[in-house]
């Protein structure tokens, strides 16, 4: 349609205003897209670093590099930074705020007021989170167990409770906007089984996030009142129940699990039928196993608890709805692959992603099985195993999820393209960093090394410097792309509208798109992932 | 680019915001949003009446002595002034629907009005536990409902659960209400000053939707504490 002089003239959202209040103050989805890249990128490195301060210590087997204590905080506040501040936010904040009304047609989400208000609320939460971090922090890991957290931790539990609670509120304004919009701002003939999967996936994200954050919420809030004004609902020397806090906390907190990574899968869809240009393979089915995974998901959260004391009973219960998650996640996995079959299949960045993704969520997927028997969970509970498992999930499926849509749609979001060598070095460097780091922590664990200690017996050096090592790979390849994105906002080449040939409704508008999206209202008229019907790009620089 | 598109000049009233094709599209959208959002505070208030479950099944003699600590009379005068309010409120709705702006003005500074009388109620009830040592802390006893009760077993542990659940429910439920309280005023404000029209009255039953939904909590939470065993 434009030649690349042509493109870079028209207006788009990114040039109709400049300044800061413009920014501040914008409804714009699009924009407020931006926002929350730009902050959750920050506490992602934030996080990070955490992250790489506890593989430091762990590099030798004597407690050396810090004390017990702030070892304690470290772990506490890399997962808390990382799961409220940035996997919960990732995907749905950035890349779904970014694509859900450009993927149905519509000029804007239906509350823009409301979602530029969840990132004010993001922002709040965020500083009192940092401010919390800076005045010495918190040591009672993510989870807050009471009564650790209501009695006996002296560090700043009140302050990081309220910064999630807030956050979490965040959260639930981001789901309700998108339910909303999703049943309400569809274009004329976008019916719903002709949604993008990115959507159905989106939709069952918001539907956990709307229903399981307002327990946490409740949860987080009567810590705080319990240790402000001495309530005793979980204080075990007044015949409260510890338990019921777990219960509590993991009623949002397994279904947040989902949260992370159902919008990777999101993601996925679209990325694998784009690269092998094919329909995906069982549309139905993949668009509900989402929707059966939001609902399983409320229903296995005791899982986390078998060895806390819970009866038996339940806890067979519970091992059994886990072992069932693992079909409509095995159903995505099936149907991604059957639809790269005899597909015609490129290797730009996007798709290294993907192909990561499937294969270190499948890892991921299949240690759960692990956790979700009785048995084993006995032996494996609070090792390493754990921790190998749920960062498989979380690092390899969300964040390699995360980082593909960012590549994918990034000639859409800025209007240029990143330089694709650079892009499939950083895609390899993050996969042989991620297993080089969470490998030999499955082994580490299976050996019987427990989670969240900040020594352990020189035995299990060997594998604790492979894992140090890796994690450095790891975050040389997180790096590289926030560089070379930088970079490529101003010297990369002008974007294409569809570089590549996608088939999404958010191609068919102009790169980087117009402040209302679409400059006349689209009708669709075609299914969803209609490759065959669309010429593959004449020049995709990569090699088939 | 876009404003120069003849629909957009035509459709767009002054309330329809820009994203919205017409004003039923943005009436639907703010229902089904409202209601989500309602969603939301039941899973919210739903993990109190979790706690509260478990804990009155445990430890029923001490809820029960505790609930007959309450001022019943102070709290059925609540529940009634909040049933009053929810009146006013749907008589306030149907005002704006029909245009009657005076009228409409009135209902709503009544419902502020019975908000504010519930508050102070509310009040008096805490202060009325403040004075008999019933907050939950260091200075907390129960040797009052100990000596009153001297048929049942009350463990005063125990006896602080309850309180810390009546503290936290009606505490949370109080936040509701001056957050609804707050609402009105905007919502009066606008009323008086003739936003509201027939074709236009969103605001109006949205906040409606919610202040019934904080009385729908308290007409559970009334009879959840106040009236555990009352018959003997």
């Amino acid at each position: 349609m434009a030649t690349a002089a042509l493109t870079a003239e028209r207006e788009n959202y990114l040039n109709k205003e400049y300044g800061i209040r413009s920014w501040l103050l914008t409804t714009d989805h699009k924009r407020i897209a931006l926002l929350y890249l730009a902050s959750i990128t920050f506490f992602f490195f934030i996080g990070g670093f955490f992250a790489l301060l506890i593989r430091l210590e762990l590099l030798t087997p004597a407690g050396d590099l810090v004390q017990a204590d702030t070892y304690n905080k470290l772990f506490s506040m890399h997962g808390q930074v990382m799961i409220f501040f940035f996997l919960i936010p990732s995907i749905p904040a950035v890349l779904g705020n970014f694509l859900v009304p450009l993927m149905i047609g519509a000029k804007d989400l239906a509350f823009p007021r409301i979602n530029l208000l969840s990132w004010y609320l993001y922002m709040i939460a965020g500083t009192i989170y940092l401010h919390c971090i800076v005045t010495g922090g918190v040591d009672t890991g993510w989870t807050f167990y009471t009564p650790f957290s209501t009695a006996f931790s002296n560090t700043k539990v009140i302050e990081a409770g309220i910064a999630i609670f807030i956050a979490g509120f965040s959260s639930i304004l981001t789901g309700l906007n998108f339910v909303v919009t999703i049943h309400r701002m569809r274009a004329p003939g976008m019916t719903w089984s002709r949604l993008p999967l990115f959507i159905w996936a989106h939709y069952a994200t918001s539907i956990i996030q709307l229903l399981g954050t307002p327990v946490l919420a409740i949860t987080l809030l009567l810590v705080v009142f319990e240790r402000a004004f001495n309530l005793g609902i979980f204080d075990p020397t007044r015949g409260g129940d510890p338990l019921l806090f777990q219960h509590l906390f993991w009623f949002y907190s397994h279904p947040a699990v989902y949260i992370m990574i159902l919008p990777a899968m999101a993601v996925e869809s679209e990325v694998v039928a784009c690269f092998t240009r094919k329909r995906i393979f069982g549309y139905n089915f993949v668009a509900m196993s989402s929707i059966a995974i939001a609902v399983f998901g409320f229903l296995v959260w005791a899982h986390h608890m078998f060895v806390a004391g819970i009866s038996l009973y339940s806890a067979l219960v519970f091992s059994i709805l886990s072992y069932l998650v693992a079909v409509p996640s095995a159903i995505k996995v099936f149907n991604w692959t059957a639809t790269m079959y005899k597909g015609s299949i490129s290797f730009t960045t996007p798709m290294l992603y993907a192909f990561g993704f499937i294969g270190l969520f499948t890892m991921g997927g299949l240690t759960g099985l692990f956790l979700a028997c009785l048995g084993v969970d006995v032996h494996v509970h609070d090792t390493y195993f754990v921790i190998a498992h749920f960062h498989y999930i979380m690092v390899g499926g969300a964040v390699m999820g995360y980082l593909g849509g960012l590549h994918f749609w990034w000639p859409k979001i800025s209007g240029r393209m990143y330089p694709e060598g650079w892009g499939r070095l950083a895609a390899l460097l993050v996969f042989a960093g991620f297993n080089l780091t969470f490998f030999p922590q499955f082994l580490l664990g299976y050996m019987g090394m427990p989670r969240r200690y900040w020594q352990y017996p020189p035995e299990f050096q060997v594998l604790n410097v492979l894992s140090t090592a890796g994690s450095t790979i790891l975050a040389i390849g997180y790096v590289l792309p926030m560089v070379y994105f930088l970079w490529s906002m101003r010297y990369g080449k002008i974007a294409e509208d569809n570089p590549w040939g996608a088939a999404g409704l958010e191609w068919k508008t102009s790169s980087p798109p117009p402040t209302f999206n679409f400059d006349e209202e689209p009708e669709v008229t075609w299914e969803a992932y209609n490759y065959e019907e669309i010429p593959a790009p004449a020049e995709v620089n990569v090699e088939r | 680019m876009l404003s120069d598109s003849p629909v957009a000049v035509e459709q767009h009233g002054p309330e329809l915001l820009h994203h919205f094709v017409d004003a039923e599209q943005q009436r639907d959208a703010a229902t089904l949003g409202m209601w989500l959002f309602l969603a939301t505070e039941i899973m919210f208030f739903g993990g109190m009446f979790c706690a509260y479950l478990i804990y009155r099944y445990w430890y029923y003699n001490e809820f029960a002595a505790g609930s007959r600590s309450l001022d019943i009379y102070l709290g059925t005068i609540n529940t009634a002034v909040l049933i009053c309010s929810s009146l006013t409120v749907a008589l306030g709705v149907r005002a704006a629907q029909m245009g009657k702006r005076k009228l409409l003005v009135i209902l709503l500074l009544l419902t502020i009005v019975f908000g504010f009388a519930f508050l102070g109620i509310k009040g008096v009830e805490w202060y009325d536990k403040y004075k008999e040592h019933h907050i939950p802390g260091p200075s907390f006893n129960v040797d009052d409902l100990v000596r009153d009760y001297p048929q049942i077993h009350i463990d005063p542990r125990h006896e602080q659960i309850y309180f810390s659940l009546y503290f936290a429910m009606t505490g949370l439920h109080a936040l509701h209400m001056i957050i609804g309280v707050g609402l009105f005023v905007f919502l009066t404000y606008y009323a008086w000053k003739g936003r509201y029209t027939p074709k236009y009255y969103t605001p109006v039953e949205m906040g409606g939707l919610y202040w019934h939904f904080v009385d729908i909590v308290w007409i559970y939470l009334f009879p959840l504490l106040y009236l555990i065993d009352r018959h003997r």
